[in-house]
């Protein structure tokens, strides 16, 4: 266990590394001119000079480049261009209601997805799975801020259960935190639980044909009890990978519902750092939503001792 | 007993007419379509969707449409009519005229993703799956890239260097090609140990020849099913990006970017919303629906009547 993570952790070293090279090139190489952003539309030259060598954007590209992985090594993701708050801090403000939506998406999606899918595989082909994996190609397709918008428009105008938008933070008043994030949870939560039926009905429909399904059906085991300890078991572990590998899905669908709810979360963050062009906070925020997809997959690769026990690391 | 034969050479095959050709390539692709409507008849609705969609994106100047980005604010927010088919936005645009307009721009960066991802992954994924120092560098790179989310990646490359089609299109394809990339190197994994590579490698065939001749064509189907889910995929995140503010220059009309408009008067004027969202999704529903389908007809284990 030890060895294995140790070297998994070694391993994601350059996986990080490139990472930390791809954020930097793709903002600092495309263009664009912060210290002139900073300095305003009718700005004399000399400001923008001095502010560009107060960022350190005066020096070469590549030593640019060298700062900035030193400083992330050493923890320092630098400070907004706009406001001057470090980036942690930023981040770390926007964090609760992020990983609230997504807690809640996975609570809304799992006992929901997960059973639909061994049904769907377990009646494969009737109605009962035709009509599941209708909607499941439905939930696919559907954009998700045109699903936030149908939710709004259904729950929130017409039916007045939610309101339409905003966010209650939880120490504030926790009853309305969690009613406020209902209607975004449940748009992110659609988008997501049509990825997993499929995922579980796929997997089902290959461990159902095993030979030691019809051995449990032939010594006359309880249906249910061949689906849940046999079936399903068996199936866990490309599910699990799918809902691990599904966080960055899960993250991209929330920077848009988001946006549509109006939630102040990382996602809003990053897309109002773009707008503003502040480099250092989408730097940041886009290498910590990397990092912690990297550390994900390793979760995800350690659970699966728990679900086979003919892995051992 | 032995039967009578012609010897080869007295016996000569008339060559077969361009008619006669053309006859059996056409009983062929009937036979097949017949086919095809008997054991996966929603390919053939996708597919017909999505020939309509093109349609309707080619032929949109002479659909009786009207300049799509007209203002007319006296007719703000017209209920669809026969005027309006599909009745007016916020500033008296058409919305039957920008939908069938923002179709093009749906298509054609949907369409333009797939093709350079089929292209880039087949050419990546042939190397990383067949030379193994390759495979380590150029396999960390594409996971890189993929622990990044892709929305929020393309979002910044779009919203820098500025949103024309060509750059919407290239950010698309930057955030999507390592996972076709994948698709096909794990395809060639398992290819390159075939018996008949291990052939054709022993009676001394070159390593381009190889690769091109005989581990090539096994790709071709798994990268024609990730190929139809990620022009699916590109034009839901074109979409995105437009509805972001992050794509196409706004003025274009675009169907992610009218959703963004609609969204201000969605309690008096759904159809503002709902008619570019309907589009949209029956667009992406047929293409992801040909995607499955085809994943079923090109996998044997997967098919219907093993199920």
């Amino acid at each position: 266990m030890q060895r294995y993570l140790i070297q998994r952790l070694v391993a994601s070293i350059p996986v990080l590394f490139i990472l930390a090279v791809i954020i930097f090139a793709v903002l600092r190489v495309s263009g664009g001119d912060p210290a002139a952003i900073i300095a305003g539309k009718d700005a004399p030259q000399w400001q923008i000079e001095a502010i560009r060598k107060d960022l350190g954007l005066d020096r070469p590209v590549i030593s640019q480049l060298g700062i900035y992985l030193g400083d992330v090594l050493t923890g320092d993701l630098g400070k907004s261009i706009n406001s001057k708050i470090p980036v942690i801090r930023l981040i770390e403000q926007r964090v609760v209601p992020t990983v609230s939506i997504a807690i809640m998406t996975e609570l809304l999606t799992l006992p929901i997805s997960i059973p639909l899918g061994v049904l769907a595989a377990w009646k494969a082909n009737t109605w009962v799975d035709r009509s599941i994996m209708v909607f499941s190609s439905l939930g696919f397709s559907i954009p998700i801020f045109f699903l936030g918008f149908l939710l709004i428009k259904a729950f929130a105008l017409e039916l007045t259960w939610f309101p339409a938008a905003g966010y209650v933070p939880p120490e504030e008043h926790f009853g309305r935190f969690l009613h406020r994030l209902i209607l975004p949870s449940l748009a992110t939560a659609i988008i997501f639980w049509a990825f997993l039926v499929r995922m579980t009905r796929a997997t089902m429909i290959e461990v159902l044909r095993e030979d030691y399904i019809r051995t449990a059906r032939a010594k006359g085991l309880a249906e249910t009890s061949v689906l849940i300890r046999h079936a399903l078991k068996n199936a866990a572990l490309p599910i699990v990978t799918v809902v691990g590998w599904g966080i960055a899905e899960l993250f991209a669908g929330i920077v848009v519902t988001e946006q549509v709810f109006a939630v102040p979360g990382i996602g809003r963050l990053i897309v109002d750092s773009i707008v503003r062009r502040d480099y250092p906070v989408i730097q940041g925020a886009m290498l910590i939503v990397a990092v912690l997809q990297v550390v994900v997959n390793l979760i995800t690769d350690l659970s699966y001792a728990l679900f086979d026990p003919r892995i051992k690391y | 007993m032995q039967q009578d034969i012609q010897s080869p050479e007295t016996y000569v095959p008339a060559p077969p007419s361009v008619q006669d050709r053309l006859e059996v390539y056409w009983q062929a692709a009937v036979d097949k379509t017949q086919w095809t409507w008997r054991r996966h008849p929603m390919f053939i609705v996708g597919f017909i969707v999505l020939v309509i969609m093109g349609l309707l994106a080619v032929l949109a100047p002479v659909l009786g449409t009207v300049d799509p980005t007209a203002v007319d604010p006296p007719n703000r927010l017209k209920e669809p009519s026969a005027a309006y088919w599909f009745g007016t936005d916020f500033v008296g645009r058409d919305v039957y005229s920008r939908v069938i307009y923002g179709a093009r721009i749906s298509l054609a960066v949907g369409f333009a993703v797939g093709a350079l991802t089929a292209l880039s992954a087949a050419i990546l994924g042939l190397i990383a799956g067949y030379f193994n120092i390759a495979d380590l560098i150029l396999m960390r790179i594409m996971d890189a890239i993929m622990s990044i989310p892709n929305i929020l990646l393309a979002i910044a490359l779009v919203s820098i260097v500025g949103g024309n089609v060509a750059i919407v299109i290239f950010a698309i394809w930057f955030v999507v090609f390592p996972r076709a990339v994948r698709v096909v190197r794990s395809s060639v994994l398992s290819l390159r140990e075939e018996v008949y590579v291990e052939a054709a490698r022993a009676i001394g065939a070159k390593t381009p020849r190889i690769l091109f001749r005989h581990v090539f064509p096994g790709t071709i189907a798994p990268l024609m099913v990730t190929g139809t889910l990620i022009v699916a995929g590109a034009i839901l995140t074109e979409a995105i990006l437009s509805f972001l503010g992050a794509g196409i220059d706004p003025e274009t009309p675009a169907w992610g970017s009218m959703m963004a408009d609609g969204r201000r008067t969605i309690s008096q004027a759904l159809w503002v919303v709902g008619i570019p969202g309907g589009f949209l999704t029956v667009t992406v529903l047929a293409i992801n629906v040909m995607g499955d389908n085809l994943r079923d007809m090109l996998d044997p284990k997967l098919s219907r009547s093993a199920g």
